[in-house]
This record gives structure tokens, sequence and C-alpha cells, in this order.
């Protein structure tokens, strides 16, 4: 075991008494060369909420993965309530009381959500008697759900309900749930953590995986913290510091971001929509709804809100993939509504998306060509008459590798090939290397450790201090409230007005993604 | 004992390399079987199958003759392949430039100068990238799928072809043989080399070369790939799907076109009910042989004339059934397709017991 702060504290003399619903001991998973998990022991003991802390890579989704018997150790053993357990398969996990909430959720949206949860249910007997069943549990636990409404209406947050009744149905001793609060607005999890704290206090054990430090201090009895598939540290979480848990995680004091500076309103608005509407493409989009925005140089402009409420079908609008059916875009005051994304390049424009491979970077290709995939309209001499100059783009890679220390194997690799920190960080310095005077980034440290996280936060300031106008779509409070000098807010593909970043609170914040402030309604929609 | 697949971080070129030949190894260690079992001497009938046909001159070029229709589409078809547009229909495309690049020599026999030779050929392939456009077309207006409707419009050039062989296109002094009359003079393909190897062997070789350049230096082989790959980052890098559609439609169908006019041109010199023993569907092998790569293609071409000179031979000396050809055909393909696994990933055999004991103690 790792060390152990406070070991005298109230919660770990509790917490001492009795067997442990589950522990581990000395569980380790290979994947090939990969250690995911080195030697991990901890337990969980009835009634308690129990922390899983580390950051994205450090294995806690692949220990968890073992624990419901989606994958099995390559040593050690887990303990069920003392004896040893092999949990070959997720029903077997299920059998012997264990319930799982994904972080992405496995339900069928045209089914409802009695159907859904007859479906994964074993011997879940007849319909009517599940939806009482449903209907019992749900106001028990103060989860209200309709076990009639089919689940393509319901938002993230009813969604997720679903699945944790889905879970109680089946009483298990163990509920574990991945990230459960990044899908959800801060009222929402308020919601949440309520109905966790009423388990645990039935005696059911709860096994939390989270990076959000504020939340767990709030909620959890003891946090175990994973680095690098090991177990750093133990400790009771009430007793820390936030950024004590962070450097623990982190390995390392977490280096500040110099802030950025105050903008003049004599800044030239260099990237401005007006009125942009789109009708949905597909049924499961969202439109855009008479968008309006304006960034000037210098600033940095951040769109928060939940998943789902319109920010790919935004960025794909500004980016030129798609081609919004009204409205302006202009960049440095040339409208560039009708013109695709080599056009906007043109106009000194650069786009990140969301998702790294496969939008953002072809998996299977190597750094040079990804280079050439969003350069080869910009007449930077990448492309002359028909031919690619890759000599060129290697030495673009070079570049980027050294402003944004890519860690990499050898000089130019598959971009499958590198870590997803590390890959974010190509794809931004990729775009960060041509200076852009308008800068789009969608999720700009998603899936990233905090180390590449701060080099990329403080890529987008340092371009912002020389002039530059940068947009910002992210679902991170955090990171939205660290960098940006305006916030808005998108709901239900609307934006609201941009308002200074030093004069808003987290739970304004919060009201504007559930679209209270718009139309009265609680539920954020996801689609 | 157990065995693992284990993800390679990225594709081994050594692996590239090497993976062609050991499926040709163990195509011939597994024939070597088959010939034992069906009774005839393995060695001999590995030597007359593989080695024979190299040996003599007249072979070597009934095996050229037979290449380079296969190359030829198998190039416009990995062009195709790797853009996710599936082109199954090469063999009516084919067919489709047979018939339009015969029309000046059936309907008007008595022009016969320089010129009729390249006129004809460019009617072969604009009749073949037609035909291609149309599958293309239904693609990018409808969203129909085009393995199916590029599949089918074989069928329809075939029974078209084999009416105007039958019928207006029949020669008037032949007898009643469904034939047209035959090419003379300038109408017919030069030959360029030895006795029987035509100009369509220098097409092949510019089409392997010009191929090869446009892959790997050019930005619209980089869209070709991209496209294929990751539709979502092509759009994101400004390229039209829909474009591409069209585009690799119509060269691997002016290349099927070209295929087809030279075999009539060429070896046949006329147009018959038939004038394809199937080169369209054989390219298709070809091309995922030769792993969609020009240079690739050229030898996996090479390789498969071989298996069909091979089973010819074979059938001739020891009077095994010639559909040995199809049976190694198969073979081939199929040990190619599973070592390619090894290119992205590799074989770890674990001890289950000696495993479990050394984790154990780590």
């Amino acid at each position: 075991m790792g060390t152990q702060p406070n070991p005298a504290g109230d919660d770990f003399s509790k917490r001492l008494e009795g067997v442990a619903t589950l522990s581990a001991h000395g569980i380790t998973k290979d994947f090939g060369a990969l250690r995911a998990n080195d030697s991990v022991d901890f337990s969980i003991m009835p009634g308690e909420i129990h922390a899983l802390l580390g950051e994205n890579g450090a294995g806690k989704s692949t220990l968890v993965k073992m624990l419901y018997g989606v994958l099995q150790p390559t040593a050690g053993e887990i303990r069920w309530k003392g004896k040893p357990a092999v949990i070959l398969n997720p029903a077997a996990a299920r059998r012997l009381g264990i319930g799982m909430v994904f972080q992405h959720f496995s339900l069928f949206d045209a089914l409802t959500v009695a159907e859904n949860i007859a479906l994964a249910i074993e011997g879940a007997g007849a319909m009517s008697q599940l939806r009482d069943r449903i209907t019992k549990v749900s106001a028990e636990y103060g989860l209200p759900l309709n076990p009639d409404s089919v689940v393509a209406d319901l938002s993230v947050g009813q969604r997720q309900r679903v699945e944790i009744v889905r879970c109680l149905l089946q009483e298990p001793q163990l509920i574990i749930m991945d990230e459960p609060t990044s899908v959800l607005t801060p009222q929402e999890a308020d919601d949440l953590f309520v109905t966790l704290k009423r388990l645990a206090s039935e005696g059911c054990s709860v096994l939390y995986i989270s990076h959000r430090l504020e939340e767990v201090r709030a909620i959890c009895h003891h946090a175990t913290i994973l680095r690098h598939g090991k177990v750093v540290a133990e400790c009771d979480p009430k007793q820390e510091t936030a950024a004590r848990l962070a450097s623990l995680m982190v390995g390392e004091e977490v280096r500040q971001l110099n802030p950025p500076e105050p903008v003049p309103d004599s800044a030239p608005v260099r990237i401005a929509v007006h009125g942009v509407s789109q009708p949905r493409p597909h049924p499961f989009a969202v439109a855009l709804d008479n968008i309006t925005l304006e960034v000037r140089g210098g600033e940095i402009v951040s769109i928060a809100g939940v998943a789902g409420n319109g920010q790919d079908e935004f960025f794909d609008v500004l980016s030129g993939e798609v081609l919004a059916a009204s409205g302006t875009i202009e960049i440095d005051g040339n409208d560039c509504r009708r013109q695709g994304v080599n056009a906007r390049r043109r106009l000194n424009a650069a786009f990140v998306p969301e998702e790294r491979l496969g939008h953002g970077a072809v998996p299977r290709f190597k750094l040079s060509q990804n280079v050439v995939l969003t350069r080869n309209g910009t007449r930077e001499g990448l492309v002359r008459t028909g031919v690619v100059n890759f000599l060129g783009a290697r030495s673009i890679v070079g570049r980027v590798t050294e402003a944004f220390d890519v860690r990499k194997g050898t000089p130019d690799p598959e971009a499958a090939a590198l870590s997803g920190g590390n890959l974010q960080k190509f794809v931004v310095g990729r775009e960060y290397d041509r200076k852009p005077g308008v800068f789009v980034v969608s999720q700009p440290t998603w899936g990233v450790d905090a180390g590449a996280a701060t080099t990329i936060r403080q890529a987008l300031v340092d371009l912002a201090r020389a002039g530059s106008a940068v947009l910002v779509i992210s679902q991170d409070l955090d990171e939205i409230l660290e960098i940006s000098d305006r916030i808005a807010v998108i709901s239900h593909g609307k934006l609201s007005t941009p308002r200074d970043a030093s004069g808003i609170t987290r739970e304004e914040i919060g009201l504007l993604m559930t679209g209270v402030s718009d139309d009265g309604q609680g539920a954020a929609h996801a689609h | 004992m157990r065995i693992e697949l284990i993800r390679r971080p990225e594709r081994s070129s050594a692996m590239s390399l090497l993976s062609p030949i050991i499926a040709i190894v163990l195509t011939v260690i597994t024939g070597f079987f088959i010939f034992l079992a069906i009774g005839v001497d393995p060695l001999e009938a590995l030597y007359i199958y593989f080695i024979e046909p190299l040996t003599a001159w007249w072979t070597v070029e009934a095996l050229l003759i037979k290449a380079a229709p296969i190359i030829l589409i198998a190039i416009g078809l990995s062009l195709c392949y790797r853009s996710n547009n599936w082109n199954i229909g090469a063999e009516g495309q084919l067919v489709a430039g047979a018939i339009a690049g015969s029309v000046f020599p059936i309907l008007v026999p008595e022009w016969n100068g320089p010129l009729v030779l390249p006129v004809m050929l460019l009617m072969g392939i604009a009749g073949g990238m037609l035909y291609g456009a149309i599958p293309a077309l239904l693609k990018i207006r409808f969203g129909t799928n085009e393995i199916l409707t590029s599949l089918m419009l074989v069928y329809v050039a075939q029974l078209f072809l084999d009416w105007l062989a039958r019928g207006p296109w029949r020669n008037p002094e032949g007898y009643n043989f469904p034939d047209s009359r035959e090419f003379d003079g300038w109408q017919v393909l030069p030959v360029v080399f030895g006795d029987d190897v035509r100009l369509n062997a220098i097409f092949v070789l510019i089409a392997v070369a010009v191929a090869w350049f446009v892959l790997s230096r050019t930005i619209t082989g980089f869209q070709i790939s991209v496209l294929g790959q990751a539709p979502r980052a092509a759009a994101f890098a400004g390229f039209s799907q829909k474009r591409m559609v069209l585009m690799t439609f119509l060269i691997s169908g002016g290349l099927a076109g070209l295929a087809g006019i030279c075999e009539v041109a060429g070896p046949i010199e006329m147009l018959r009910t038939s004038v394809s023993p199937g080169y369209g569907f054989t390219a298709i092998i070809v091309a995922f042989l030769g792993r969609l790569n020009p240079v690739g293609i050229l030898f996996a071409g090479l390789l498969l004339a071989l298996s069909y000179i091979g089973g010819e031979g074979i059938q001739i000396v020891l009077g095994v059934s010639d559909q040995i050809t199809r049976v190694f055909q198969g073979m081939l393909l199929f040990f190619v397709l599973t070592c390619d696994t090894f290119i992205f990933y590799r074989v770890r055999f674990v001890s289950t017991r000696r495993s479990a004991a050394a984790e154990a103690t780590p």
C-alpha cells in the first residue's frame, strides 16, 4: 500500500471494522508491453463511497473493467466479502451483486425505459410488474422516472437515471460509477450525490471514478489514487486539499497558467457570426437557432454546455465543413458563409475538432501526412502543381514536436501510435504553427493528461496575447474558467449572450446550461 | 499453451514485404499435399505448375498476354478500393470498352489508316468511362450501393455484346458464326515484343508508373487515401467525397475499357459473344493480392497469370482437372489475407502453466 495520510482520522478507524465488500490483491494487467495496472491493492468497505482517482491513462478504467468481469487480470486476486472470486464476465459480476453505470450509456433510443431495463435484466418477469418496480425504486431513491417514456426523449441526466435504476433493480451491494458527472449539469450532479449518499447509508458500497477533485472531496469517504497503473496513495479526501490531491495524481506540483490580460474594446473583431441558423441534418442532431457571436483579437471566448446541445453542429458550421443555411460568418471582415474549410484557412483561420482520431487526424497516416491533411489548401508550398512536398511536411512535424514537446518513438510515426495527450498536442500544434488569426478549438484538452493540458491551454493564451481571436468549445468548466475572457453557453442549439468570465459563477453557468433562462425548462436535452 | 495476437503500435513494413512471400510458400506447401492426396507426384506437379511455364519463351509470352489486361484493370480498381468505392463491375466496363472501340472497324471497315487505332483506343477508354460513370452517378445522386449496381451492369453489358455479335454486327460473310468481321491492318494492335506481346504491355508499364506516382506523390493520391480511411477527416481537409466517387469510377472504367479494346484489337482481332474469360473479376483478386499497390499489382498479376498457364499445363501433362487453378488461386488469396494480419499484429505463444507461475511471483 502507499502512504496513508491521517491514519488516525475518524473515517479511518470506522473503516477498519468488518469485512470489505470487495478487495483487490496484487492486481496486474498487461496489454502487450504496456502494464496498465501494476500490483494494485485496495478494498471497499460496506456503505462506503470510495473514490478511484487518477489522470486519464492512469489505469482506472482497466481496473474497473476487471472488477466488472469485462477484462481478466494478468495476475492477482479479487475477493468478494473476503472470499476469492473469479469474475469471468459482467453477468457473473451482476450475480455476485456488482452493478455498473458506464460513462457512455448503453440504451436503445427507440425503446421505452421499461423495455430497456427488461432487456438488461435476466428473468425480468412480467412487464407490468417490472414497471411497478421501476416506479417504486425510482421514487424511493429520488430518481423520478416514467417507465413508459421513450429514451430518445430523455435528457442526459434522465438517461443516467435509467442506468442507475437498472442497476438498483438488481439489488447490488456494490455500484461502480465511471465518471458519472462528466455529462451532467452542476444541478443534475447535486441530485446524483443525494442518491449516492442515500445508497451508502443503506450499506451499499459505491466505487466512484472521477478526476473532479471538488466533488470527490464533497461526497467520498475514502480515496485510492492511481498513477501510471500503481496505487500511489490512499487517503480520506475530506482531509486533503484539492491541490494536494491533484499533485498526488499528477506526481508533481501542477504548473499554473499565466493568466490572460484584459482586452481593450478597441481591439478589432476577427470572427463575427450573425444570425446563423441551420436545420438539423438528421433526427439525432441539433438544429442551430439564430447564433450570434463576436470574438475580438486578443481574447479567448469559451462556449460551455452539456454534450449534444449543438456544439458539433456549430463547429462544423464555423469550420466550413457544413455550410450554414442562413446568417453571416465573417473572418476579418470577409463573409465566408458559403466558403469551404480551405477557403477559411486561407483567411488565416484554423480549426481543431473534438475527435482527434478520424476527424482531426487520420489514424493510420504518418504525422507528416497528417500535416498535409489540414495544410494542403493553405498555399504555403506544401502542394505545388498537384505534387505534395512531404519533405516540407516532415520539417513542420519537427517544428511542432519541438514547440509542443510531442513525445513519440520514431521521427514520423503513425498518428494512432501516439498517446492521446501527445496526439492532441500535435493536432493543436499543427494549427498553432501557422499562427492563425482566428483559432476555433473544440474540447482542446479532452482525455489529455494534466501536463499536456497545461501546454495546450498555455498555447491558446499565448495565441490570444499575440492578437488572435480564440474560440474554445468545451465541456470542462474548470478549463473554461481558467482561460476565458468571456463565456457563452450553448443549450438546445441556442447560444447565450457571452459574459465576462470574471463576473460569472459556476451556478449561473449551470443554469444557462439547462436552458432555464431561455425557456424555463429544467432539463438539458442531449438530442 | 495459448496463442495471442498482439497489436503492433505501427504497421510493420518488413511484414508488408514478407507477407506475400510467406503466403506463396504456404500455398506451395499446401499444394504439395493436395497433389499427394490426388495421387500425382507432387514435385513433378509443382514443377509443371510453377516452373515449366517460365522455361519456354512461348509460355512466357502467353503469360504476359494474360497478365496485361488483368494488371491494367487491377490498377484502376486499386484507386477505387483505396477510396472506399467498391467497383465490382470492371468486367462490364471492359465489355463496354470493347464494344465502343469496335464501332469504327465494324461499321466503317474501309477506314484503315494510321489514325484508326488511336481513335479505337480512345473510344474504348470513353466507353468504359461512361459505363463506369453509371454506378458512380447513381451513388452520388441516390445513394445506391455501387457494389450491386456495378455488378448487375456487367450482365447488361455482356448480354448487349451477345446480341450485337449475333445480330447487327455479325459478319455477313462469316458463315453464320456469331462473330464480327476480322480486324486487319491499322485496326490491329501492333506486336512490340517477341511473337505476340502487343502494345498493351507498354500501356501496363505506363499505368503502373503513373499510378505509383499519383498515389505516393500527388495530392490526388493523398485525397484517395484520406477518403478511403477517414471520411470525416477528408471533409476536414476540404476534400469532396462525391467528386472522388466519380473520378475513381471514371479512371477504373477507362482502364477496363482500354483493356477491353486491347483484347478485341489484339489477340482476338474481332468482336465475339465473349471477349474476356473474366479478367474484370480476376483483377479484383489481383488488386488485393498486390495490396492495392501498383508495383504489388504488377507482380500479383503475373502470378495469377502463371496460375492460369500452369493449370493448363498440368491438365495437358498429368491429366489433372484445370479446376486446380481455382484451388490455387483461392489458397493464394486466403494465405495472403491471413498473412496480412501479421502486418498489424505479432504472435505471442504463451505457455499457460509457466506464465501463471511467472506472474504469481512478480
